[in-house]
């Protein structure tokens, strides 16, 4: 999980880079004319769409109904729709392997967006302020980094999933979005530190432009690019994160189905059926794998030369 | 001047083989060093000077880059037809070269001693401390101040005239009879361009080296050069003694670039620009590649590539109408 | 070089307040019954509620609470677990085995991350280069949650290379699988990193010149290339051992190593909150330290840094 935040980290999208441009074509036109090309953009973009299908209608995929389990079909093989056979509970594995995907991209989905708008607004404020206010955003997210991300979000999660009436859907999106959004700040702040200095703004600051509107109108803009591909990525770090919380019991819990639950609850009974713990696993990669993926071609779409 | 050859270029071809197209960055070009002399190469950037010097000490990066003919002859042998190991021994030992940047050239992470030192240690087999001993004698040898405190210094640490001298030292530490010197004061300040013109002129009496000085400053090019060879678009159009060349050009081109320096007893008149970009290597225009921008350029240049004229015992030029230029 | 330590002990003193006081206050602030907080749902008896206000001081202010909590960290006194257990015992006892596995993880990952680093960037677009790219993408996709079961299920159990379970003395080769498994969450990155440095690297004017010097290819990289190469990878390991905490939570848990990590995943289980927090204060630090110690053998190898 923040192991993929050290790709980002390390290999920091940084601004859009000046570059022969085709004749009348935006950056945003050059990188999209870059990814229809690219091979690994199809299969990331082909992976998400199916994921976000299942995770929208499950229905599509199977008829079967997650929390339909029956004893007497325990680990038992595969059988019409229950293609994957039955856990040590007897539930469908495959049934219960397409409903995990809905609360897994859900819960990433606003755990990024909420990372998503902490760390632009902080990264947009320290950019394009400085002095102290940057000083002081700077430190902070430099605090927030000292602490390893999974035991922070372990303290969070534990302390937001205490009420037991919850499924704890919330609290894990609160925690990622909470603690996840230091990235996407320092991306923010250094390709709005680059974009301030170009040209066209000070020629819109003399045009009588106010802070504001040359803040989100102007530098927003030419900056956002690189903290697209850090929330792409870190799509495929919160989707990982929610299985690995839920994994500990800190996550979703109750009656939610999830692939982190599914992967705790049939670990130990791996020894005599592996699918039920295999599935799951391979559900929950494949998904993390497109998000990272997606993130790696657009990445590169926008700047070549990281290639 | 001694006639004995040390360095002879014989028509050199290399290409660059890309993405976007084969890049012809050197075509032909023939080039003759001797002991003690000093021989210029001038001409704009992207002409193909550097990349003929970078062929010549073999350090061009293949792929891309493709030598596709010629010889390069040092005292008769073909540095070409040697293999790697018997290369490696040629260079910083027979024939050195400095670059441009001596803040990138040097490593940033080793001290300018131990950069120095290698070369004792890894040609010679020297002891670590004797090869530290050489390296402070180079540092002094290129005058660098306090030299046996400043050779556990980092480049970052030395001023940009100190880094280039440190170059230097390391180009002259094992006494090469070539050194190729690629734009070595063209990162400097003009003061200090003078020092080091002054220093790089003064090792090369002493050892009565070759000095192949690549450049596209014609200034720093007529106090300290013996001969000139001015290429052009991958070629070599004039090559003369240096006196003649600032007299009497023979090519267009060279005579072009002449009337392009600001001149004080020419103070109030215009300044005669060369019209245009050096060609895309790419696309080298057919017939004399300088035609598109030469005020002399007729139909014939459009096609005929020009000879090479021998119009005196040590000067050639490549132009259809070197009588013109010349003015007989 | 003075200055730049003493510059980063100061950083690292006001990061150490500032990381310890929001793991402190993402557990207590705002709770309306801080016990609650810290026990979860299971009933407290009264004399267990004593104890707690009078280790957590929860009676009184939040920052007060925290000014209680620093003092016993600072003090070496981490606590007692929910169970009456000492915190500061149970590290101990956790402790040695976790060092061996983190040790020997970091070793596989850092010769495999940057010996295959360096080939990759050597040799860009080729078939090494191709594969490994591949290879890292799909070990970058697998969580720990997924890698750590799977790994147990097909070397520990189905195939039978490892054994599936370490005790707590456990011997090289009972660490052996555990090792690679926390060792892939930082393989990908680290070799990625070591490939666009050492590629970059290959590119900078220095290594013209050292071919100017007439130095075999072996000496250029060996010596020239790979020093400056390793200066970010070097960094990145810092982060990586964060990663190697979190994940040696859950791989703990799954080969049944008695480690820290194991401890941590109990008392998440088991809703122990001050173990947890006791756990979690002293990983944080641990991890400050590391950085600090990363950073000056960064400094050691970029003098650059040093003498700015």
């Amino acid at each position: 999980m923040s192991d993929l935040n050290a790709v980002t980290t390390a290999e920091a999208p940084g601004p859009a880079p000046d570059r022969p441009r085709r004749a009348n074509r935006s950056l945003a036109g050059d990188a999209w004319a870059d990814l229809r090309t690219s091979k690994v953009f199809w299969i990331a973009a082909a992976l998400v769409v199916i994921v976000v299908l299942m995770a929208a209608w499950p229905s599509l995929f199977t008829s079967a109904d997650p929390r339909d389990c029956l004893l007497g079909r325990k680990d038992a093989g595969a059988s019409g729709g229950a293609i994957f056979g039955f856990d040590f509970q007897g539930c469908d594995v495959y049934a219960k392997t397409v409903y995990g995907a809905r609360d897994s991209v859900l819960v990433a989905l606003c755990a990024t967006l909420i990372a998503g708008v902490i760390g632009v607004l902080v990264g947009l404020a320290a950019g394009y302020f400085g002095g102290w206010l940057d000083a002081v955003l700077s430190r902070f997210v430099d605090i927030m980094l000292g602490i390893p991300f999974l035991l922070g979000a372990i303290v969070l999660a534990k302390r937001l999933s205490s009420n037991p009436e919850s499924n704890g859907v919330l609290a894990v999106i609160v925690t990622l979005g909470v603690l996840g959004w230091t990235t996407a700040a320092r991306v923010m702040r250094s390709a709005v530190i680059s974009a301030k200095g170009q040209d066209y703004v000070a020629a819109a600051r003399m045009l009588g432009a106010g802070p504001g509107r040359l803040m989100f109108r102007h530098v927003l803009p030419n900056a956002i690019s690189p903290v697209i591909v850090v929330l792409t990525i870190l799509l495929g770090i919160n989707i990982a994160g929610e299985a690995t919380l839920s994994y500990l019991g800190v996550g979703l819990k109750g009656d939610a189905v999830s692939w982190g639950i599914a992967i705790a609850e049939t670990g130990p009974y791996a020894r005599t059926a592996a699918a039920p713990l295999v599935w799951p696993s391979v559900f929950l990669a494949a998904t993390v794998l497109a998000f990272i993926m997606l993130g790696d071609a657009i990445r590169d779409a926008f700047d070549p030369r990281l290639r | 001047m001694n006639q004995e050859i040390l360095l002879d270029v014989r028509d050199l071809h290399v290409e660059f083989r890309t993405r976007d197209g084969v890049a012809r960055a050197v075509n032909g070009v023939n080039l003759r060093l001797h002991p003690g002399e000093t021989l210029a190469v001038l001409g704009e950037s992207g002409c193909g000077k550097s990349v003929t010097a970078q062929a010549i000490m073999g350090i061009l990066d293949t792929p891309p880059a493709h030598i596709t003919g010629g010889q390069v002859l040092y005292r008769g042998v073909d540095l070409l037809q040697l293999p790697e190991r018997e290369r490696r021994k040629v260079r910083a030992n027979r024939i050195a070269m400095i670059f441009q940047d001596a803040l990138s050239a040097l490593n940033p992470v080793y001290t300018v001693g131990f950069q120095l030192a290698e070369l004792f240690r890894v040609h010679r087999g020297t002891s670590r401390g004797e090869a530290k001993r050489r390296a402070v004698e180079l540092l002094d040898q290129v005058r660098i101040p306090d030299a046996r405190r400043r050779v556990n210094d980092y480049p970052h640490q030395f001023s940009g005239g100190m880094r280039q001298r440190v170059m230097i030292a390391m180009a002259l530490a094992l006494d090469p009879e070539v050194l190729i010197a690629d734009e070595p004061t063209t990162a400097l300040d003009v003061t200090v361009q003078a020092q080091i013109m002054n220093l790089l002129a003064d090792l090369q009496r002493q050892r009565t080296m070759g000095l192949m000085l690549i450049t596209h400053d014609m200034g720093v090019v007529a106090d300290v050069a013996d001969r000139i060879a001015v290429m052009y678009a991958g070629r070599v159009v004039e090559e003369a003694p240096v006196y003649d060349i600032y007299g009497r050009p023979a090519h267009a081109y060279t005579k072009a670039l002449l009337e392009s320096i600001p001149r004080l007893d020419h103070k109030g008149r215009q300044l005669n620009v060369i019209q245009g970009l050096p060609p895309a290597l790419t696309d080298v225009p057919r017939g004399c590649s300088f035609h598109p921008r030469c005020a002399y350029a007729r139909e014939i240049c459009r096609h005929e590539e020009p000879p090479v004229y021998q119009i005196a015992p040590q000067r050639i030029a490549s132009c259809h109408f070197v009588r013109e230029v010349l003015g007989v | 070089m003075f200055r730049f330590i003493v510059r980063r002990l100061l950083q690292m003193v006001l990061t150490f307040f500032g990381a310890t006081f929001v793991v402190y206050a993402l557990m207590f602030a705002y709770v309306d019954d801080p016990l609650q907080a810290l026990v979860g749902d299971r009933p407290v008896t009264d004399s267990q509620r004593a104890a707690l206000n009078a280790r957590y001081h929860l009676d009184e202010g939040f920052f007060a609470q925290y000014w209680h909590y620093i003092k016993g960290l600072l003090t070496g006194d981490f606590g007692q677990s929910l169970t009456g257990r000492s915190i500061g015992d149970m590290l101990s006892q956790a402790w040695p085995v976790t060092i061996r596995l983190a040790l020997l993880s970091i070793v596989i990952a850092a010769v495999v991350a940057i010996g295959a680093g360096v080939l990759s960037g050597i040799r860009r677009g080729g078939v090494f280069d191709t594969v490994t790219l591949v290879l890292t993408l799909i070990v970058l996709a697998m969580p720990i949650v997924v890698l750590a079961p799977l790994a147990q299920l097909v070397f520990g159990i189905q195939l039978g290379w490892f054994p599936p379970t370490a005790g707590r003395n456990a011997g090289l080769y009972e660490l052996l699988l555990p090792a690679l498994v926390l060792g892939s969450l930082v393989i990908a990155t680290e070799l990625r990193v070591t490939r666009t440095s050492v590629a970059e690297n290959l590119r900078a004017d220095y290594v013209r010149t050292a071919k100017a010097k007439g130095l075999a290819p072996r000496r250029v990289i060996g010596v020239h290339v790979l020093r400056n190469s390793l200066i970010p990878v070097i960094t990145l390991i810092g982060v990586d051992i964060g990663v190697l905490m979190s994940g040696a939570i859950v791989t703990e848990g799954v080969f049944n190593i008695p480690g820290v990590g194991f401890n941590l995943f109990r008392g998440i289980r088991t809703e122990d909150g001050p173990l947890v927090v006791g756990f979690v204060s002293v990983l944080v630090i641990v991890f400050l330290v590391i950085n600090l110690i990363v950073d000056l053998l960064y400094a050691a190898l970029d003098p650059r840094i040093r003498y700015e």
